[in-house]
């Protein structure tokens, strides 16, 4: 597997920071994945919060518990442990996700914006189409809707993923943030930022492009939805978000479920290994969509 | 059961914070001067997690209707009982009927109004405390109205005298100019050695935007070292391929004006963080107003961890106090 060095370090007295890449791929986030899932069946005393992230993660501790050093050194060992990616085994699930794109919400608030983005003459769609080499919007969006996306980080706000798509890495999006962060974006709002798109759980402030509008929640308290029982968050990280494009008439019929509290997101669960995804992106996420929607 | 009469600037119910839910995006909130909240829990007898009113600013005006058993710690902003003063850091007894009022703020920002039961809101998560972000938890996810109600809860495990009184040296004084300790790293070796040094030397002013969220401080642009951005962070130089934030954690988008997050932080970003605020000076965050300045002092590891020891050695030599056991 490709050489990362990790690089260990403390956020105060609290927090251990571990940098395993300074660029993101899916190699560091699944070794994120796989070192963090170690530590959590370690159940080492003293651990308060494990938060893996896109190529780095996070452990807060109780340091009268257990010394910040002694902590650096288990998660060391734990590092060592993991041999290579054939090692780490993810269950994770597929989902549908329905994106209302160029909608009039977002638009709303993307015409209000102009003068914090880059280019204040073009949408931000239009805009990230270009700058990614695609003729068109439609051809832009069909990329991005043609392949998952695996949740390689939540966080921000509560139940807020960070979608990284599985692609080789010369067929990746990337844009920039805004130029200065907005004050307000719509709740729900489908963004991308860097090389990662997000759907935006709550209304707030925000600096990813924005492209449209999810009618299901990713953040909810209704307990009626079946998916948010368990967890007012719905998005778990190694989830695979498969962002299909859909009509108004659609968008509408979903926020009525939603409302009705009837609304589930259609999922599928799978169980792969992490060299499958390094080795043939396109076999996997052919694969991912083949079980989501026909099997 | 308490009436709001006055709901104060923002007064939302806390108590030690919701841990374990970082992952999922969710901070812990809780008090952000927790060594003050420890205090008035400790002097009416609750135990350490019990929910009490973090006011800010400016206090509340509040109508007891039943015999209570009160504590004002924190900042310095003046409580009165139907209008006659009475002291901070004190076991109080207020009356059915008595009104809890606050002249304005003499130093600090913030101040606890512990009662002996705590506040009985619902547990969310493990923990009482507002995230006002998500409208969840607290008193209905959100800071107090005027009308609202509030009963008191059954979070009391010992009774503590009338008066008893926390001696001076074991309370905190505000200036207006403030030393917060930090320990450097995270992305650190983003910014130019010279930047870095800058940002210890200068004194940094608190800005407008200073909240339960984070401080933005103003003083001089900060530079990072030139590179070309790796793959998945974005193309301004401060940007960093997403990562988690530890509370405390300081972060500078575009060099321009340094953010501390706390106790509500957004708990990731794509912003390279420089360095944390201890533990024990989150308290003192708390304390800090707009417009005033925070000087940032680099401490290393072994510091942090002994001013953590002593602010548990002073609580608990009031523990000792107000419960008269070793």
């Amino acid at each position: 597997m490709k050489e990362l060095k990790p690089r260990y370090d403390l956020g105060g007295d609290e927090f251990i920071f571990v940098e395993l890449a300074q660029e993101m791929s899916l190699e560091a986030n699944f070794r994120g994945i796989a070192i963090t899932q170690k530590l959590r069946e370690k159940n080492i005393e003293g651990v308060v919060d494990i938060c893996p992230s896109n190529a780095s993660y996070m452990v807060r501790i109780d340091p009268e518990v257990i010394h910040p050093h002694r902590m650096i050194e288990e998660l060391k060992a734990i590092d060592n442990s993991i041999e290579d990616l054939s090692d780490i085994q993810i269950e994770s699930r597929a989902v549908d996700v329905p994106v209302l794109f160029e909608d009039p919400w977002t638009h709303e608030a993307v015409m209000r914006f102009r003068d914090r983005h880059q280019d204040p003459e073009s949408t931000d769609l239009e805009y990230a189409a270009r700058i990614n080499g695609y003729d068109t919007k439609e051809d832009f969006i069909k990329a991005i809707t043609d392949s998952p996306f695996i949740v390689s980080m939540v966080g921000f706000v509560p139940g807020l993923p960070f979608c990284f798509q599985v692609v080789p890495r010369e067929q990746q999006i990337e844009v920039p943030k805004y130029v200065r962060p907005r004050t307000f974006t719509p709740e729900r709002t489908f963004g991308f930022g860097g090389a990662f798109s997000v759907i935006y759980p709550v209304q707030g402030a925000g600096g990813y492009q924005m492209f449209g509008i999810a009618p299901a929640p990713v953040f909810s308290q209704d307990t009626r939805l079946p998916d948010f029982k368990e967890s007012i968050v719905f998005p778990k990280q190694t989830d695979l978000f498969r962002y299909r494009a859909i009509t108004r008439e659609e968008y509408d019929s979903i926020r009525e479920e939603v409302e009705a509290g009837t609304f589930q997101y259609k999922t599928c669960d799978i169980s792969f290994k992490a060299d499958e995804v390094i080795e043939d992106p396109k076999k996997f996420s052919e694969m991912v969509m083949r079980r989501l929607y026909n099997d | 059961m308490i009436k709001v009469l006055e709901p104060g600037i923002e007064t939302t119910v806390q108590d030690k914070g919701r841990e374990g839910y970082y992952e999922i995006g969710m901070p812990p909130s809780g008090a952000m001067d927790r060594y003050s909240y420890l205090a008035g829990n400790l002097l009416v007898g609750n135990e350490e997690n019990a929910s009490s009113l973090e006011i800010t600013y400016m206090g509340p005006k509040l109508q007891f209707e039943e015999d209570a058993v009160i504590a004002i710690t924190g900042g310095e902003i003046p409580p009165k009982i139907n209008d006659e003063p009475v002291p901070m850091w004190t076991t109080l007894t207020i009356k059915k009927g008595d009104i809890l009022s606050f002249d304005f703020v003499k130093s600090g920002a913030r101040v606890y109004l512990a009662i002996a039961g705590g506040i009985d809101v619902p547990v969310l998560q493990g923990s009482r405390s507002t995230y006002t972000l998500c409208q969840i938890g607290g008193f209905e996810g959100r800071a107090l109205k005027a009308g609202d109600e509030l009963k008191i809860g059954e979070m009391q495990e010992t009774s503590v005298k009338e008066g008893t009184a926390i001696p001076d040296e074991f309370i905190p004084a505000y200036k207006k100019s403030h030393e917060i300790r930090v320990i450097i790293g995270l992305c650190s070796y983003r910014l130019t050695e010279e930047s870095k040094q800058r940002f210890l030397d200068l004194e940094w002013k608190v800005t407008p935007e200073a909240n339960r969220v984070g401080y933005r401080f103003k003083g001089e642009r900060l530079n990072f070292v030139e590179r070309e951005q790796p793959f998945g962070a974005g193309s301004n130089p401060s940007n960093v391929t997403d990562l988690g934030y530890p509370i405390g954690s300081i972060q500078v988008p575009d060099g321009i004006e340094p953010i501390a997050l706390l106790n509500d932080a957004v708990t990731g970003g794509g912003y390279a963080t420089i360095a944390t605020v201890i533990s024990t000076d989150l308290s003192h965050m708390a304390q800090i107003k707009t417009n005033e300045t925070v000087k940032f002092k680099a401490v290393d590891l072994d510091e942090a961890l002994e001013a953590r020891k002593e602010v548990r050695r002073k609580l608990d030599k009031i523990r000792e106090l107000t419960t008269g056991q070793k």
